[in-house]
């Protein structure tokens, strides 16, 4: 049958189960896609694109200059930086670490500012899981409340060559 | 199996003794060259397979790190560009023919495709294998590899497009001619339909790929890095939908070969092919879901493909090709029950069990974790982490490449006109195959919700993976020695088969075992079944589908909302 010419009357609208499941699965279909919207006004979570064009070198002397002004003490010879609850933060990623360590407090909203220096790197927020791009010549903003406290690490989760596996950052949430 | 009458004849043609089909000489021969390429990539690719799995399973971790990413980028490239092109490539040139009752358009421009796909993988291959590209299968920029490598690629891009062209040349031929009737059968249909899209896709990657190698060649400027990933996907993404139209496809015409399935509902079938070729193209946005450059209504719109259709596509094939097969099982006389049909079909024949076995694991667990995944929010839980490859190696290895196996113990008997050997060791492999690619899915699926990231060496990033990572990753190591098995047995029995089987010329191949017809009891009438659209059994599968589907896209919107608030 597949695999013949069907008879010439072959147009048909569907009937009995096969209509059936076609609407089902046509209103789970316009479910998912409703979830979407609904969740951009109402979730808490969501990535929005927010980003800015950044030349790589103008982003590492802003975020340098963060972590001087901002610095409030030293993780493993890396500076910690504590930004103003609602100010900006930035966070570097390059080959092969985070640059600086942030100090975030709990419940308080920040404007993080990521990108690169070099390639493209992954901002990935363990143990909570959440996963960004990171790009070069893009300052991505992401308007971030942490809601836990702790010290959670940032794996690199996008291949940026042979020492990609040891791309590790901080940040600490009080 | 019908026997059609062939209106195509002449001394380059033979007539299948087994299907009745006319066999296009010229075709056969392309057919045959494109799978033994394609086994043989399948065999590099799965040696790579198994090395990384073996790294990646935290008690064995055998690879180094430079090592690792090199196979990696191997694999990516042998698995999911070159096996599986060669074998459509394949597909297309026995559909456009046997099923199309024509012969192949052109055999030179059949040479020049082969050539060019020859040339561009092997040239892929040394490039990587010496170094000179541990760029991912992805090649992101910046990040820069040999020239060779996209030379490479693009060449094989190019071979592969010139396919393409024979294969609608010859498809114009048969269409001008009316060779196969007034209306074209529908496994040809789903050949044409991903032949449109793998235009579509090669397209991107030549605009991807050919400033990229002008760049690594000096000649031009850097592209935009985030202009790459959004072309790059377009080839990168659509070329997995030109493995769903193939596959569906292969699941038409095995499910026929096997047990008589028949066609519902033409109109739906066909129509949901359509839709594949509608909604394709946006697909690159899954990719850039937690992206900076792209906004949320762009995200959104193209992330479902336009509401969904491209999904309600497969969602109603997930129906047809079993409500088919069940259809043409109760005409066979299989009437009793809800699942007499099922519990009847040829378990025992790897034509069938591969493909219900692709069509189960395609649609449970590829196809519900693609779209939870690829879903706007819930993508901010799983970008680059070792779900996403948790849920591919359910689409294309468990769906796409088990389906082509099973395709492979009917292609070898009927167009190598040799036996399989060994048919005991063949009826177990799809099972071998399918439970490693479930269990090594399932352990990256896992790992992946613990924040497990993919394509990394180090399996412990500075000890934030606890406990159960570490279990998960076992169970992808362990899934992935037993799914390499399977491919083992299926490469070993296939060679063997082609230089040493048995020759089946001039007579039909030997049956794998298909149902036979029985009496049918009570008071069914066979030429009504189906004709009211009805298949109660499928009914009741499909609905446990969207069940588990439901319950595991809202437990997903459930764990997204106990992160930290961002916009």
């Amino acid at each position: 049958m597949t695999i013949q010419s069907p008879p010439q009357d072959w147009f048909h609208w569907p009937r009995g189960h096969e209509r059936l499941w076609i609407g089902m699965a046509l209103v789970w279909c316009m479910i998912m896609f409703v979830m979407m919207p609904y969740w951009h006004f109402n979730g808490k979570q969501n990535s929005t694109g927010e980003s800015y064009s950044v030349e790589p070198q103008e982003f590492v002397d802003r975020t340098l200059r963060f972590a001087e002004d901002n610095k409030v003490g030293e993780f493993k010879g890396v500076p910690i930086a504590e930004p103003p609850p609602g100010g900006d933060a930035y966070l570097l990623g390059r080959m092969w670490n985070w640059y600086p360590v942030l100090k975030l407090r709990k419940g308080e909203t920040y404007r993080l500012h990521i990108s690169s220096a070099d390639l493209q790197h992954g901002f990935s927020l363990q143990p909570m899981n959440m996963n960004f791009q990171v790009m070069p010549g893009y300052d991505h903003v992401l308007t971030l409340t942490p809601t836990s406290t702790g010290e959670f690490t940032i794996v690199c989760n996008e291949f940026c060559g042979a020492g990609h596996h040891m791309m590790i950052g901080k940040i600490l949430v009080e | 199996m019908a026997t059609i009458s062939t209106e195509m004849s002449g001394p380059n043609t033979r007539e299948c003794k087994t299907t009745g089909l006319p066999v296009c000489l010229d075709a056969q021969f392309f057919i045959r060259a494109n799978a033994v390429m394609a086994v043989v990539f399948l065999l590099l690719g799965g040696i790579a397979a198994v090395s990384i799995a073996l790294t990646r399973w935290p008690a064995v971790h055998l690879l180094d790190a430079e090592w690792f990413y090199r196979l990696l980028t191997f694999h990516g490239i042998n698995m999911l560009i070159f096996w599986i092109l060669f074998m459509e490539i394949g597909i297309l040139y026995f559909a456009c023919t046997s099923l199309l009752k024509t012969p192949l358009f052109s055999r030179s421009v059949a040479w020049g495709s082969f050539g060019l796909m020859v040339l561009g993988s092997v040239m892929t291959d040394y490039i990587i294998l010496s170094g000179e590209a541990d760029v991912m299968m992805t090649s992101y920029l910046p990040l820069l590899a040999h020239p060779l490598f996209y030379l490479g690629i693009i060449l094989f891009a190019v071979g592969a497009l010139i396919g393409v062209f024979n294969f609608f040349a010859t498809v114009f031929v048969a269409w001008k001619g009316k060779r196969y009737g007034e209306t074209m059968p529908l496994v040809a249909f789903g050949a044409l339909t991903a032949a449109i899209i793998a235009v579509v896709a090669l397209l991107h990657g030549a605009i991807a790929l050919v400033p990229t190698f002008t760049f690594a060649m000096g000649w031009t400027a850097e592209p935009d890095a985030m202009w790459y990933r959004l072309i790059w996907w377009g080839l990168g993404h659509q070329s997995q939908q030109v493995n769903v139209a193939a596959m569906v496809s292969v699941w038409y015409l095995l499910s026929y070969w096997t047990c008589g399935a028949k066609v519902i509902n033409e109109t739906v079938s066909r129509g949901a092919f359509v839709l594949y070729i509608l909604f394709i193209n946006i697909a690159s946005a899954h990719h850039l879901l937690v992206d900076p450059g792209v906004g949320a209504s762009w995200k959104i719109w193209n992330t479902s493909y336009a509401m969904y259709l491209a999904v309600l596509a497969s969602l109603i094939h997930g129906f047809t090709i079993p409500a088919g097969m069940e259809v043409g099982m109760r005409i066979k006389g299989y009437t009793k029950g809800l699942f007499n049909w099922l519990w009847n079909a040829p378990w025992r024949n790897p034509g069938f069990s591969a493909f219900f076995l692709s069509l189960v694991i395609f649609g449970f667990i590829g196809g519900i974790t693609g779209v939870t995944l690829g879903t706007q929010q819930i993508n901010i839980t799983a970008h680059n982490t070792l779900r996403i490859p948790g849920h591919f190696h359910a689409t294309v290895v468990g769906g796409t490449s088990l389906a082509f196996m099973g395709l492979t113990y009917y292609v070898v008997p009927l167009l190598f006109q040799r036996e399989y050997s060994f048919r005991w060791l063949a009826r177990i492999q799809p099972y071998v195959f399918a439970g490693g690619i479930v269990m090594m899915s399932l352990g990256m699926s896992f790992a992946g919700s613990d924040g497990v990231a993919r394509r990394t060496w180090d399996i412990d990033a500075a000890g934030v993976y606890g406990a159960t990572s570490h279990l998960m990753l076992a169970v992808l190591g362990i899934g992935g020695v037993l799914a390499f098995t399977g491919l083992m047995i299926y490469v070993l029995l296939t060679v063997y088969a082609v230089f040493l089987g048995k020759s089946n010329e001039g007579s039909a191949m030997e049956d794998w075992g298909t149902p036979r017809d029985i009496v049918h009891v009570g008071d069914v009438d066979p030429e009504k079944i189906g004709k009211d659209g009805n298949a109660p059994g499928t009914m009741v599968l499909v609905m446990v589908l969207l069940l588990s589907f439901v319950v595991y896209y809202f437990a997903n919107w459930k764990a997204l909302a106990d992160l930290w608030f961002v916009r």
